[in-house]
């Protein structure tokens, strides 16, 4: 029975580590603005940001101060409540997704356990989806609201390729939650420790989901992609086409909002592709306690960052597909090889849970 | 807890007035995202997370999202009221009332007794739930299937002849 204090101290302890995720997500989400421009400068050559701090690192603090004191216009015609809306759901479902994603292991303190993540929910892959899945609205009624031709095109064409990417995005995980038996994010990393042992000899290799399901981890960062609406499926603000897409009219703090989102999106889809398919936080873990408990963090942190610096590689090296190239993709080829792979791990699943 | 229900509970009723009573099509299909997303939260408090989640993905993530899409398509304006029906005027109103007792009556006879509360141990994960579908009541949810796969079918062939 869980006494008053008890109670207190659980939510105190929740409270910090709410308070701790969000700053660490900001500054990453700020600092991975500040290296999507510094990466793509050096790939074309050129140098990025560079004038404000060292190597340009103080360019975030300085985007922030500018989009806070530039000029919030509203359009006339504009559908006023849920112009307001739109940005803030986007951004209030970008952060919560966060919540269930673990980020290491446990450690004691004080005869207390307090594990690296917000709140282990025994759904919480299908709860992430679900966050996901109401991201849609935010791009939508962005195009909608603004009452504006260019905006509309960018929202009508941006919930059509969410709709389409997330059924794939779903369907590729659906193996690796036949090789876990678990929903649970936690759960999931915990299956994936130790090393792969063929015919009872141990192998070198990590016993990590990606070497079991490539086609799956290949469908979910491609439709992944997709679904953050990043390059080379950004076609909802393909500039050259549609200005700016779903965004054209938002000035000020509500477009930061929604810059912010995506980026957030980003860190999401990616904490989920390391936890899913390359073993969360395992890794080489040694030395003393504190050194044991915070070097999974580190892995995490690290195989999180090689994610982000793919997306930023793939947009300074890929061009943007056609509109009608991008729905064919979708649904005539990463549609049914993700049908396929569910059909091909099943039948290996049932074999040797038979066998 | 009880709290929590109450807030969620009158937040879906409200959203559902809301629904009727909004002129705008996108005011009234964001309404019903209000709702289902409230109601998903019911079951969150009745210890059903499986079905909460679900609710949300497929209800509020994937046949309103077609819902808005279509209305923004079409670009449906402010709706006006035709006033042709004159059937409509004036028993519209009393029609609702009827309707409204007649369900807080049968709400009131079955009012919560301890008999209709959700069991503490009530097992609504996904495992439950999936063996329940896939060996209880397999043979429905498999002509279910068969009958969404129809109407896609139908769906697309009558799209194909607009061509």
């Amino acid at each position: 029975m869980a006494t008053y204090s008890d109670t207190g101290l659980l939510l105190l302890i929740t409270l910090i580590k709410i308070a701790v995720v969000i700053v660490a997500l900001f500054t990453a989400i700020a600092y991975l603005t500040w290296l999507e421009r510094k990466v793509v400068a050096h790939i074309q050559a050129r140098w990025g940001p560079y004038l404000v701090g060292p190597h340009g690192l103080l360019q975030p603090v300085a985007d922030g101060i500018k989009f806070f004191l530039k000029e919030d216009i509203v359009p006339l015609e504009a559908d006023k409540v849920i112009y307001w809306l739109a940005p803030f759901v986007g951004f209030t479902l970008a952060l919560l997704s966060i919540a269930v994603i673990p980020f290491g292991e446990s450690f004691t303190i004080h005869g207390h356990t307090i594990s690296f993540q917000i709140t282990d929910l025994n759904v919480g892959l299908l709860f992430i989806f679900a966050v996901t899945s109401l991201g849609v609205y935010s791009v939508t009624l962005a195009g909608w609201s603004s009452n504006s031709k260019y905006p509309l095109l960018g929202g009508l064409r941006s919930s059509a390729q969410m709709i389409s990417y997330e059924l794939s995005l779903g369907l590729a995980v659906v193996g690796v939650l036949m090789i876990a038996g678990t929903l649970s994010l936690r759960g999931i990393v915990n299956g994936q420790a130790g090393f792969w042992h063929v015919g009872g000899i141990r192998t070198f290799l990590p016993h990590w989901n990606i070497f079991v399901q490539p086609v799956g981890f290949l469908v979910y960062f491609t439709a992944a992609i997709a679904e953050t609406n990043r390059v080379p499926f950004d076609l909802p603000e393909g500039e050259s086409e549609l200005v700016g897409g779903f965004h054209t009219e938002y000035s000020s703090m509500k477009f930061a909002m929604f810059f912010l989102s995506e980026y957030a999106n980003m860190i999401t889809v990616s904490c989920l592709a390391t936890i899913l398919f390359f073993g969360g936080w395992h890794g080489p873990v040694f030395g003393p306690y504190a050194l044991r408990v915070l070097l999974p963090v580190f892995w995490f942190c690290a195989k999180l960052f090689c994610f982000l610096f793919f997306y930023i590689w793939m947009r300074g090296t890929l061009p943007r597909f056609r509109y009608d190239q991008l729905m064919a993709f979708g649904w005539k080829f990463l549609l049914p090889v993700g049908v396929l792979n569910i059909l091909a791990t099943s039948f290996v699943v049932a074999w040797i849970s038979s066998s | 807890m009880e709290v929590l229900f109450y807030i969620f509970a009158a937040l879906a009723v409200i959203a559902a007035i809301s629904v009727v009573a909004q002129r705008m099509p996108v005011h009234s299909a964001l309404s019903l995202i209000v709702v289902l997303c409230s109601l998903a939260v019911v079951y969150l408090l009745l210890g059903a997370e499986f079905i909460a989640v679900i609710q949300v993905i497929v209800y509020a993530g994937a046949i309103m999202v077609l819902f808005v899409f279509v209305i923004m398509l079409l670009n449906a304006g402010r709706e006006v009221p035709s006033h042709r029906s004159r059937f409509a005027h004036w028993l519209g109103a009393p029609l609702v009332a009827a309707f409204l007792i007649e369900v807080l009556f049968a709400i009131w006879q079955q009012f919560p007794t301890e008999s209709t509360r959700p069991a503490a141990s009530l097992n609504a994960g996904p495992a439950a739930i999936g063996h329940l579908l896939f060996r209880n009541y397999v043979l429905p949810f498999e002509v279910t299937s068969i009958l969404i796969l129809v109407a896609i079918l139908g769906a697309v062939v009558l799209a194909k002849k607009e061509f």
